[in-house]
């Protein structure tokens, strides 16, 4: 099923609304859905006899820069029995000052794979995942403060009055 | 919205009173982070009733080093010495897989040399080789059986000797680079290689007569640990993981990258021959088969880089190297079948520079690990140790 294909199965099932635009110039074409839908998305194109992207290949989360002040989550989906790739991408402007952090929806009851991916996520980014079952730090002490991927984030001196070299 | 630093410690509060309520009614016991059947420093906190145990909770990050900050803040061809040290036991399956995402994105991928091509593929099914003869010779130890151990590291050996000869490094190699390689094989080494395929094919005859077709070694781990094929690919389980569960599904058949359509290989699975499909034998059988399979391959390799693609005075393997490596804004998702599985790069590129605004690694063992909860409920402690030895990860690739 091509792109195309996909995207028109999406707006059919879910509205106009759901599919936020498509990348195409790059090596490989994008699908931007709407951040509130990824879920129902996510278990569409698992369960659709016509697609099957049964495989979750991989989860990013992404800051895109302090001037962009914006923060998304990268799927990378692959089918099994048809040996097909597709790139999901959802993205939402966040201050970043602030405690909030930028909330998206989990896909881990879709695929499971997506517990540990969503938790470094939240662990490296500060994105937060609604839903999942234990949105804990992963690589990181539980009580490590900042969020060490994000282009804005100063390197900690001290950890528990330890100082770091 | 609700107050923030309720919400995000709520998960946190709730493990902690889980651990609490589980010490005074089962037993918590910790499983590493130093113990050697936990192959790194990888921490199971064990909930336990006697001798069975009732949950699993992975601890990782211990060895965490911020492979993707790191990535971040350099250009491509300095991150690849970075990439070794992620699967630091199958190094140049790691710097192929960065190396191609690198090229592709470039544009260059078609214009590589074929001898490169066919030197890179030798390189990393010794290296795959290399890894599989620990993942065998390590599971031994755990199950109890010494002997395999010193017999996979004695052969382990020649190929370490032979990559050290190529790149001048044993473990980390940086030998594949973006657009080429760091110096064309030694002289002789293909003649070399030919002698130790020669000598490591009995070798395997003989592993199979000590390992794999021991009785005990079979008591041990059939119909132990059975993953079935659906909970593998909710998990994101692959390679030997994967394919163990019965799935033909390689990506070097799959995407057909670099020669490998070339080649002629067979893709091994489980079949169950002594328990169920997907048990730890099963995942075991597998790495014993595609060593053998990746022999084949290396002879082939051999057939044609000594025939039409000889060494000749002029042939320079860094002749493509780009002087600038500079991709177009894009992102891309590259994916190889490392040693342990789908191992996956995903770049952004701004198109300025030449360092990656964002680079995020997946590791095989990464995903393949986090299969251990649902795979190790309700298994006896000895049971665990053989699940945990047949996943085969190496923590440098979980943790990164």
């Amino acid at each position: 099923m091509s792109i195309e294909e996909i995207k028109l199965l999406l707006t059919n099932k879910f509205g106009e609304q759901v599919v936020a635009g498509q990348e195409t110039t790059g090596l490989q074409p994008a699908l931007l859905i709407d951040p509130d839908h990824i879920a129902q998305v996510c278990l569409e194109l698992r369960d659709n006899p016509g697609t099957y992207f049964d495989f979750m290949s991989n989860l990013s989360g992404v800051d895109y820069g302090v001037d962009a002040g914006r923060f998304g989550v990268v799927y990378h989906l692959a089918s099994i029995p048809y040996q097909t790739q597709l790139t999901l991408k959802i993205s939402r402007e966040h201050d970043r000052n602030g405690d909030s952090l930028p909330h998206f929806p989990s896909v881990t009851s879709v695929y499971a794979t997506a517990d540990w991916h969503e938790r470094e996520a939240y662990d490296m980014l500060g994105i937060y995942f609604e839903g999942h079952p234990d949105m804990r730090r992963l690589l990181m002490p539980d009580d490590w403060e900042g969020y060490p991927l994000r282009k804005d984030y100063k390197n900690a001196e001290y950890y528990k009055g330890i100082k770091i070299d | 919205m609700e107050t923030p630093a309720s919400i995000y410690n709520e998960a946190l509060n709730r493990y902690n009173q889980k651990i609490a309520d589980a010490a005074t009614e089962d037993m918590v016991l910790n499983m590493g982070p130093q113990h050697p059947s936990t192959h790194g420093v990888l921490r199971l906190e064990l909930i336990t009733d006697g001798e069975i145990v009732k949950e699993v909770i992975p601890h990782i990050g211990y060895l965490h080093r911020c492979f993707e900050k790191h990535a971040e803040s350099l250009t491509y061809q300095q991150t690849i010495p970075f990439t070794d040290r992620m699967d630091y036991l199958a190094s140049m399956n790691n710097s192929h897989a960065w190396v191609m995402g690198v090229e592709r994105m470039l544009g260059i991928d078609q214009d590589i040399p074929k001898r490169v091509e066919y030197i890179r593929v030798l390189v990393c099914e010794l290296n795959r080789i290399a890894s599989h003869l620990i993942a065998i010779g390590t599971y031994g130890i755990d199950i109890g059986a010494f002997t395999p151990f010193l017999w996979c590291f004695r052969d382990r050996e020649h190929i370490m000797g032979m990559l050290e000869w190529a790149s001048g490094s044993r473990m980390l190699y940086n030998y594949i680079w973006v657009g080429g390689l760091f110096y064309d094989l030694p002289v002789g080494f293909e003649e070399r290689c030919r002698e130790f395929v020669d000598y490591f094919k009995p070798k395997m005859v003989e592993l199979n007569g000590l390992l794999t077709d021991n009785q005990v070694f079979i008591n041990r781990t059939a119909n132990v640990g059975v993953l079935p094929l659906d909970v593998a690919i909710n998990y994101g389980c692959s390679g030997p993981m994967l394919r163990g569960s019965g799935l033909k599904w390689d990506l070097r058949r799959i995407d057909g990258y670099s020669v490998y359509p070339e080649l002629d290989f067979d893709i091994p699975v489980g079949k169950g021959l002594v328990g169920k499909v997907g048990d730890c034998w099963d995942r075991y059988k597998v790495r014993v088969d595609e060593i053998e399979q990746s022999v084949k391959i290396i002879e082939q390799c051999l057939d044609r880089l000594q025939k039409e693609l000889k060494r000749t005075a002029d042939f320079d393997p860094r002749a493509k190297l780009p002087k600038k490596i500079t991709p177009k804004a894009q992102d891309y998702y590259v994916r190889a079948e490392s040693a342990k599985g789908e191992l996956g790069f995903y770049f952004i590129a701004d198109g300025r520079t030449e360092i990656p605004f964002r680079v995020k690694s997946r590791g095989p063992s990464f995903s393949n690990l986090s299969v251990l909860p649902a795979m190790a409920k309700n298994v006896m402690i000895a049971d665990l140790i053989a699940i945990v030895g047949s996943i085969d990860f190496v923590l440098g690739e979980v943790d990164r």
